[in-house]
């Protein structure tokens, strides 16, 4: 007599039976004939022609039966929208129930029940159960209201308002889409400590989001959140470490209490690795980010990440991961020697990391890499495959970050079973060691290189071995510069995420993202909000101001305001160009560098496309005429505008091999952004793919994220402000005259601008073609005097005056307009233009 | 929040879904079932999977996946432990939680998980609250039922702890015997090497409590060496100020079975290691190895080791192995190639030996490395890290309780390289 006999029935007719089960007059009978109906719609089986019966079992006083039908309810409802109204009338006769149980079950019920017709009449009866004398319906009413705005935004909002004082009291989770005040936090921090462990996770979420006005009070909430480190809820302590991370941003960073935070947050995260394995991957990958934000916190607890043998396998890589961010000279033998012993186990792909943990070991702590390169020897005696592949792809690395150190050993691998990249690179090996070292490898180089042209049957590694032969015996010099180009240096920690990104993500702990180590909007559907920053040290932040102040006496707070209608993104933004303008321009003043040389040597087959489709172009010889040079070919008007010179946008030592340049430029009435790809990796690098996270501009990409076969790179980009002038910015002469009275003269500016080779109508040609319009000319004793306008692409128009005297290099050019928060970014677009 | 939730067999079976919100098709479960014929085994599937509009986040115990649909940014441990929670509670209900008792309790299943979580929220999650408003399934209560034709598991009535300062307790507790037991459990986590040093040893320890108090007792518990206890988690009835400042465990205790703390003593402390392994392990190609290992008793401050059981997975190139124990009984699984050594208690007179024959199969190369052995116990009447109650006082209500402590220690993940 158990239940699970209603999941066998699967006879002929059964629809029609449970109907007239369903209809019978008996209670009992009736009960068990919902029930079949439930087993049945749990394995998947549509009985949603029974809707009509079912409902009638609504009206009971049974309160299971009524259960099992509010059940059958929320499932069926949406595919019976008409049917699903006859049981309005019984949910509204519920919810004035006398048992408290029975209002908040029908309120609750009702608000899962998606259909528009029902949310109509639900308002009523949810409008009384906000207000119920009892507390628990109250609480229900209060989640229901959610559940309401999912279906229905527009009428909640008006409820809602209505009733959020309530929900204020029965529910804090709702607070977090409040406006954060330090009152607010207050209240959260206090009901912090009353309600369930469930409704803490959601109010340190939004703790997590607030940012303090001062160090004062980031300290009083991290010491009121700081006893949720030792909760026994995983989700608690790790939201918990969440907000205390980023509130320690704007603490001082050698004081005291840092310290005892910094203490504070190793035990929580340990005894999360002894928790269910899937929590412990979710801890592991929020510590990968907190490691490399404080290495501090873990540093002495680098046993807790040991690999046992059993762990599964996505925590096992977990751990490795996070060994080598904590590897240091104190604890590098320890390391090695579990190295070692996973590098003998079964799954391969762990392996494999193991094995190439123990060359990144070798490039950290360099007293350690003559033991790490033993023990890759040693592992490469085992031969087994996988292993030696990998052991000798990482000495490759050890080779680049320890020159003419290790070298030697190259005699010892055998050119033989391996596979072709292994191959490959022991050819481009030995070659170099043979430039360094003619006299004792003539004879290794001369076996290898015959070896790899006549008893090899890949093609590849003739060709690379008849390129070698013949470089080496035309001309040894210049084999040198070929294949002993410098290489930038390996960077001595890999894989770390880009620092803007880490500390966006240190905002996320606890969250998908932190899992992802992607930022949510780069994934969460939908989620376009702001993105999170840190928030910024308080003294730093004073600091900054001052420094510009004593640059610029004349410059003007930041004011992002200016724009109308602009949100704080499109602030941060000026403010960003504002604050790293002078500096920027000024590298830009410096004469334009040819782009780096491409490595000779490197198998790079991205600079040899490079280099091709600008020679058939017709193009210059730096990339950033590529686009000019199509210009040229469709035979469209070449326009000369200023570009600006490219600059690193993506080192090398941050791309993985992968450098990028890049510029803005205003052409064709469009604004082009500029890159050049670089490939300064040993490797060839393929499967491109772009992605710009636009601002609110809808044009400048604030953020570029590039991805190809390796992994996926972050860059920030500044964008110039002359891309910005419009090609409509010539103003009527009237009402130029007009606007330049209308602007009250404390918004004009003066500068000078020194060391100008030019004469009045080259200065005004040249700025036309970077839109910047001379309206009129005059010649008032001697000096002329050119006015000019011109209008940025959301509208502002900026208006000047540039007064030259014929014998004087220096020009004076002043400014007038609204905003006058761009007018440094302006003085330097014309510095910038008048002197290229 | 928490939009579905699946749970799936080990063959791959939905065999029962829940929804919150609207309804998800199970086809969304596909994206699993291709992670899991990616994954090696049972256990290596990743506990989040993303799919284009749905994150599924499982865990698995016993044999089955919980599978949770989630749409919206939220905190995975949220969910995980959500999903350890409902596990916890269908055991605690149903005494296990197989695929076929689920289905016995389908109605209860389903009751249980409509009361734990709203719209995707949790609602009541703890055991006591819930079992106020459904009642567990019992023996007794079956054969009432089937005699009077009356099946109310439902309460008609608000529990009500639900939204007292004391969520984690019923009001109106009684019982004629008023007693409270505390067990203190230790399990030793450790990596021995090949040598027999520790590469890593720690202790995971918690205090598992039975409380059958009347009324609303309000308990200390002090312990002699409190400073063993410096990385803790506590249960929500803990008032955490007392501890910090005076190091005093002071509660209202849940009603029943709870567990009051967990603590952790990490690697950078000194952890006793109770057993020795002394071992020789050898593949040979062609002919028999060897295996051949003794189980010697190390540091137990005088008390014995119980149930001592040693396990050995054999790499897939073993064929079988011919042993003999001078003590307990082994047994070899030709599928998954473990070898089950029960060795029982161990006596300080004569150290346990297990020895014989590694049979390869024909045509498979020796095998890289010795298999890592791994090893549980118990020894009773004893924290390993020599954590001791002081006492236990009762304020708030006048009677006299009973009350008692024990301990136990136990292997965690105890493995030894060979």
């Amino acid at each position: 007599m158990t239940d699970s006999k209603y999941f066998t029935t699967t006879k002929k007719g059964e629809i029609f039976e449970l109907k007239a089960e369903l209809n019978s007059d008996k209670k009992e009978k009736k009960k068990e004939a919902v029930k079949k109906v439930i087993a049945s719609m749990t394995v998947g089986k549509d009985v949603s022609a029974l809707f009509p019966d079912v409902v009638n079992c609504m009206q009971t006083d049974n309160l299971e039966l009524k259960k099992l039908v509010y059940l059958y309810l929320m499932n069926y409802a949406k595919s019976q929208p008409d049917m699903a109204i006859m049981a309005v009338n019984t949910f509204v006769k519920d919810c004035e129930d006398s048992n408290p149980l029975i209002r908040a079950l029908a309120v609750r019920t009702m608000g899962c029940i998606r259909v528009d017709k029902i949310t109509e009449y639900l308002c009523e009866p949810l409008r009384k159960c906000l207000k119920d004398e009892d507390p628990y319906v109250r609480k229900t009413a209060a989640v229901c209201v959610a559940k309401l705005h999912d279906i229905n935004a527009q009428l909640v909002v008006a409820n809602a308002v209505a009733a959020i004082s309530e929900i204020m009291d029965a529910s804090p989770n709702a607070a977090s889409v409040l406006e954060m005040n330090s009152g607010t936090i207050n209240k959260l921090l206090t009901a912090l400590n009353e309600c369930t462990e469930w409704g803490q996770v959601f109010i340190l979420d939004s703790i997590s989001n607030y940012t303090p006005k001062d160090e004062r009070e980031a300290q009083s909430i991290c010491e009121r959140v700081t006893p949720r480190l030792a909760h026994a809820n995983a989700a608690v302590v790790l939201s918990a470490v969440k907000v205390v991370m980023k509130l320690m941003e704007m603490l001082d960073t050698g004081g005291d209490y840092v310290t005892s935070l910094v203490k504070k947050l190793a035990p929580p995260l340990v005894t999360l690795l002894s928790a269910e394995p899937e929590i412990q991957y979710v801890a592991l990958r929020n510590i990968n980010l907190i490691v490399q934000k404080r290495s501090e916190i873990l540093k002495n607890e680098m046993k807790v990440f040991f690999v046992k043998y059993n762990d599964p396998i996505y925590v096992k890589l977990e751990k490795l991961d996070i060994m080598i961010r904590l590897t240091s000279q104190s604890n590098i033998a320890q390391v090695l020697a579990e190295l070692k012993e996973y590098a003998t186990e079964v799954d391969v792909d762990f392996v494999r990391k193991s094995v190439r943990a123990i060359g990144r070991c070798a490039i950290k702590v360099e007293p350690a890499a003559e033991r790490c390169v033993s023990t890759l020897l040693d592992l490469i005696q085992t031969k087994v495959n996988y292993v030696v592949q990998e052991a000798i792809v990482v000495i490759k690395d050890i080779f680049r970050k320890y020159p003419n150190k290790y070298e030697s050993i190259i005699a010892t691998l055998m050119l033989s079973d391996e596979n072709t990249q292994v191959q490959l690179q022991l050819l481009t090996a030995i070659v170099k060691l043979f430039l360094k070292r003619p006299t004792d490898t003539q004879e290794l180089v001369q076996q290898v290189l015959s070896l790899s042209t006549q008893d090899s049957d890949n093609p590849d590694l003739r060709d690379r071995g008849y390129i070698y032969w013949r470089l080496l015996s035309t001309d040894p010099a210049a084999a040198k510069e070929v294949v002993l180009a410098e290489k930038p240096l390996i960077s001595e920690e890999t894989d770390l995420i880009e620092p803007t990104l880490l500390d966006e993500l240190i905002c996320h702990i606890s969250s998908l993202a932190s899992v992802y180590h992607k930022p949510p909007n780069a994934f969460v559907e939908g989620r376009g909000g702001l993105r999170k920053v840190l928030p910024p040290k308080s003294e730093q932040a004073e600091g900054l101001v001052e420094e510009l102040g004593a640059q610029e006496p004349t410059a003007a707070p930041p004011q992002p305001t200016v724009i109308p209608g602009a949100d704080s993104l499109i602030g941060d933004l000026l403010d960003m160009d504002m604050g790293s303008g002078p500096s920027m321009m000024q590298q830009q003043m410096y004469p334009a560098q040819p782009a780096a040389p491409t490595p000779a040597g490197g198998s790079g087959g991205m600079d040899i496309f490079g280099e091709g489709l600008d020679n058939l172009l017709g193009g210059g010889s730096t990339g950033g005429d590529m686009l000019g040079g199509l210009g040229d070919i469709f035979g469209m008007p070449q326009t000369q505008s200023y570009v600006p010179p490219q600059e690193v946008w993506l080192p090398a030592s941050k791309g993985k091999g992968l450098e990028i340049t890049g510029t803005f430029a205003r052409k064709n009435n469009q604004i082009n952004m500029e890159l050049t790809f670089t490939n300064k990796a040993m490797q060839p690098m393929s499967g491109f793919a772009v992605q710009f996270n636009k601002n609110s501009f809808g044009l400048m990409p604030a953020q570029v994220a590039i991805k190809n076969n390796i992994d996926v790179f972050y860059m920030s980009t500044h964008v110039p402000l002359h891309v910005l002038f419009m090609e409509d910015g010539e103003m009527d002469k009237k009402i130029f005259l007009a606007t330049w009275k209308d602007i009250p003269s404390p918004n004009e500016v003066q500068y000078t601008i020194n060391n100008v080779p030019h004469n009045a109508d080259t200065v005004s040609s040249k700025l036309r073609n970077n839109n910047v319009f001379t309206i009129a000319k005059r010649n008032v004793e001697g000096q002329d005097m050119l006015y000019q306008s011109l209008k940025l692409t959301n509208g502002i128009w900026i208006l000047a005056e540039l007064k030259i005297q014929p014998s004087n290099p220096s020009f004076v050019l002043s400014l007038k307009a609204r905003a006058v928060d761009v007018y440094e970014a302006v003085k330097q677009v014309y510095e910038n233009i008048l002197h290229n | 929040m928490i939009h579905s939730l699946f749970i799936i067999n080990n063959t791959g079976d939905v065999f029962m879904e829940k929804h919150w919100k609207s309804v998800i098709h199970k086809s969304i479960c596909d994206y699993f079932f291709e992670a899991q014929t990616k994954a090696g085994s049972p256990e290596d599937i990743s506990p989040i999977i993303a799919t284009p509009h749905h994150y599924l986040i499982n865990i698995y115990r016993n044999q089955l996946y919980y599978v949770a649909v989630v749409t919206t940014e939220v905190p995975p441990l949220f969910v995980i432990e959500f999903l350890h929670r409902v596990v916890d509670v269908f055991e605690d209900y149903f005494q296990g939680c197989s695929e076929s008792i689920l289905k016995e309790h389908y109605v209860i299943v389903y009751e249980l998980l409509d009361e734990m979580l709203d719209n995707g929220f949790p609602l009541a999650m703890e055991a006591n609250i819930l079992k106020e408003l459904i009642k567990p399934p019992n023996f007794l209560r079956t054969i009432t039922d089937t005699i009077t034709g009356k099946t109310t598991g439902v309460s008609a009535t608000l529990p009500t702890g639900q939204l007292s300062n004391v969520p984690w307790r019923r009001t109106g507790v009684k019982y004629t015997n008023n007693e409270a037991y505390f067990d203190v459990i230790e399990e030793v986590d450790a990596i021995i090497d090949k040598s027999g040093s520790t590469v890593t040893a720690e202790i995971q320890g918690y205090i598992d409590c039975m409380v059958k108090l009347s009324g609303m007792p309000d308990l200390t518990l002090t312990f002699v060496n409190p400073r063993f206890l410096d990385d803790v988690s506590f249960h929500p009835c803990i008032r955490f100020k007392r501890w910090e400042t005076e190091k005093i465990l002071s509660f209202v205790p849940p009603d029943g079975n709870f567990r009051l703390l967990s603590y952790h003593i990490g690697s950078n402390n000194m952890v006793a290691i109770p057993v020795y392994l002394k071992h020789n392990i050898f593949y040979r190609e062609g002919s028999a190895g060897r295996f051949d290992v003794t189980v010697s008793q190390k540091t137990t401050m005088g008390k014995t080791v119980e149930n001592l059981v040693l396990e050995c997975p054999f790499p897939k190139a073993v064929l079988n192995v011919t042993l003999t124990p001078n003590q307990g009984k082994y047994t070899f699984d030709p599928v998954t190639k473990v070898m089950t050594w029960e060795v029982g208690r161990l006596e300080t007179t004569r150290s346990p030996n297990i020895k014989g024959t590694i049979n390869l199969q024909t045509g498979s190369p020796v095998p890289e490395s010795n298999p890592t052995l791994s090893l549980q116990f118990t020894i009773s009447t004893l924290a390993i890290s020599g954590l001791k109650v002081n006492r236990l006082d009762m304020y708030g209500e006048k009677y006299k309780p009973f009350k008692g402590v024990k301990y136990l220690t136990k292997a965690g993940k105890f493995q030894v390289r060979t």
